[in-house]
């Protein structure tokens, strides 16, 4: 690809790979590098239309509300079964490294 | 015998006739499984004591006087929907080591109408791709072909049922996933009305696109398998309460007068050899008396922009469960918590669901949110107003299902965009929540293709009846990969 100007720098990569908390090795850098730069440039394509007065839409179906159900009990307490899936469990409780010094 | 070439219709009626048992169905299955998935490596995990024992029960409840098009149906779940006890890698290293505790509603669904499930099928990892190649578990190939991709996401229900491994696949539609590769594969893929089926226990990958579908050999089948999994559920939110109409009952009635539209932007750069395809459906279509006009849809080319903030945006979001803690891959010897969360996920997820992940980042994050993300949102709305006041005009829309018949393995690895542009005539029915279908309409380089029919909001009966008018005058559908016959 050689030196090209890319829409996003090493810098804006790591950055938004630490707030995804992923790590990127050094070798897959460059390529997210030169790919999310690309696709930047792709979208960008977007800033060119008119959507003055137009509303954001966020759900496809037209007048769908969010249903709310009644606030009573409806789960049993299945937690032994759930953490079965679990990396690390002691005491029924998720293990995780010291976060509180 | 050559069950596995039968509909579930005519299977339906070999069970009711007692001509075969559902043991000797889901057993005949196994076996071209067990010979013919080394080579499509389109089943990613096996259930065949599950299945023998579900074959069982569904012919004792025969026995017993029940019937039921699906009970004793074999078919392939893609392992994007929770099937409890059993593995739900969604394709991902991630979830490698997963056993759902529960089942999707629309495996609940099929279970209590007596199917059998088979097993699980390959698929991109999180449903993101469009040929099969991002899976923890390797590509699927192309029964037409074994160094083609089958398309994607849903690629392995797509080759499982072109193969003949089942009676039919469930899939899931985030913008093509169900439609492409069946277009790839030579079967007929339903997407559904966004909120038509169940998003419960289907791994979320973009909440506001995601459509549970089916792929199947014919358009009656797939009237068969959606009434089986549609209908309202609690437990989904966006799930709509309308009633599931008999989409058998409708499927028969005549074209005459059906208004189809044809998308203008589709046909637009359009491939010589695959116009000629879509054109001589088009005139079939005409000769059962439906009438055409052009109609446009000028905000429709800029549907893989959108998607593609769009998407990666609920992606994020999404995938920010994946952290190490409660469920999934966690790297070894974290350091701290922040290790934990960065090493599991960087070391879980591949490159591409990485790239999504950031992508959604980038575009929701401080400073960014309203250029890119909130400016997509309303590109959106332009679209779904375009098919609106298209389907003010014409009943249904027809165009290409892909721009391409299916591609050589590796040959778009290397660049995300060619790859997402394949799905630039599926994506606009996701935007706007639409149903639509892809049946197969003939072949380029001996490879098949697919037209696709896009409807209203909740226009499935009428799809559904197009689709099978169409598969009643021609013999496409019919057509089997050699090597499975």
């Amino acid at each position: 690809m050689g030196r090209q100007l890319m829409s996003l720098t090493r810098q804006d990569v790591e950055k938004i790979a630490h707030l995804a908390r992923l790590q990127v090795t050094e070798a897959e850098m460059p390529v997210y590098v030169n790919s999310l730069s690309a696709i930047v440039d792709f979208v960008a394509e977007l800033a060119k239309v008119d959507t003055r007065n137009v509303e954001p839409m966020a759900h496809p179906l037209v007048g769908q509300r969010q249903r709310l159900r009644p606030d009573e009990i409806t789960e049993t307490d299945q937690h032994e079964k759930y953490q079965l899936n679990a990396p690390k469990v002691q005491a029924s409780l998720y293990v995780v490294p010291r976060v509180i010094e | 015998m050559m069950l596995h070439t039968l509909s579930i219709g005519e299977l339906a009626k070999k069970l009711a006739a007692k001509q075969i048992s559902s043991l000797e169905l889901t057993n005949h299955f196994l076996e071209r499984i067990v010979r013919l998935n080394p080579a499509l490596n389109a089943v990613i995990t096996l259930t065949a004591e599950q299945a023998r024992r579900e074959a069982a029960a569904a012919d004792a409840r025969r026995a017993a006087g029940e019937t039921g098009l699906v009970l004793g149906i074999p078919l392939i779940h893609k392992d994007i929907f929770c099937t409890e006890g059993v593995r739900t890698s969604c394709g991902s290293r991630m979830l490698d080591n997963f056993v759902s505790p529960y089942d999707a509603t629309v495996v609940a669904r099929l279970k209590s109408a007596g199917a059998v499930m088979l097993g699980k099928a390959n698929m991109d990892e999180f449903a993101m791709g469009s040929s099969n190649e991002t899976s923890f578990y390797g590509p699927v190939k192309n029964p037409w072909d074994l160094t083609k991709v089958p398309g994607g996401s849903s690629g392995g229900s797509a080759a499982a049922t072109a193969a003949g491994l089942a009676a039919f696949a469930t899939g899931t539609d985030t913008g093509g996933s169900i439609r492409q590769p069946a277009a790839l594969t030579g079967v007929t893929g339903f997407k559904p009305t966004y909120g038509r089926v169940s998003r419960y226990g289907m791994i979320a990958f973009a909440s506001s696109l995601d459509q549970a579908g089916v792929f199947t050999h014919s358009a009656e089948d797939a009237a068969i398998s959606l009434r089986a999994i549609a209908g309202f559920d609690s437990k989904d939110s966006t799930s709509v309460d309308t009633p599931v109409p008999d989409y058998l009952a409708s499927l028969n009635e005549p074209m005459v007068g059906l208004k189809v539209g044809l998308l203008k932007e589709f046909f637009e750069g359009l491939d010589a050899r695959n116009a000629a395809l879509i054109e001589a459906a088009i005139a079939e279509f005409k000769k059962l008396g439906a009438q055409t006009q052009e109609v446009s849809l000028p905000n429709l080319p800029l549907s893989v922009p959108t998607y593609y903030v769009v998407a990666p945006a609920e992606c994020s979001s999404n995938l920010s469960r994946f952290d190490g803690v409660r469920f999934g891959h966690r790297c070894e010897d974290p350091k701290d918590l922040m290790d934990l969360y960065k090493r599991s996920r960087g070391e879980g997820f591949g490159s591409e669901v990485k790239r999504r992940i950031m992508t959604g980042t980038y575009v929701l994050s401080a400073g960014y949110y309203d250029a890119y993300y909130l400016k997509a949102q309303k590109i959106r709305q332009l679209i779904t107003d375009d098919f609106r006041r298209a389907f003010e005009q014409v009943d249904v829309l027809i165009g290409p299902t892909t721009p391409t018949p299916a591609f050589a393995i590796g040959a778009k690895m290397d660049d995300p965009i060619t790859m997402y542009l394949n799905d630039i005539y599926t994506i606009g029915a996701n935007l706007a929540g639409l149903p639509a279908v892809s049946i197969p309409c003939g072949l380029i380089d001996s490879l098949p293709m697919g037209v696709q029919l896009v409807g209203p909001h909740f226009s499935e009966s009428r799809l559904l009846n197009a689709a099978h008018g169409y598969q009643k005058v021609t013999n496409w559908h019919r057509l089997a990969p050699a090597g499975f016959a």
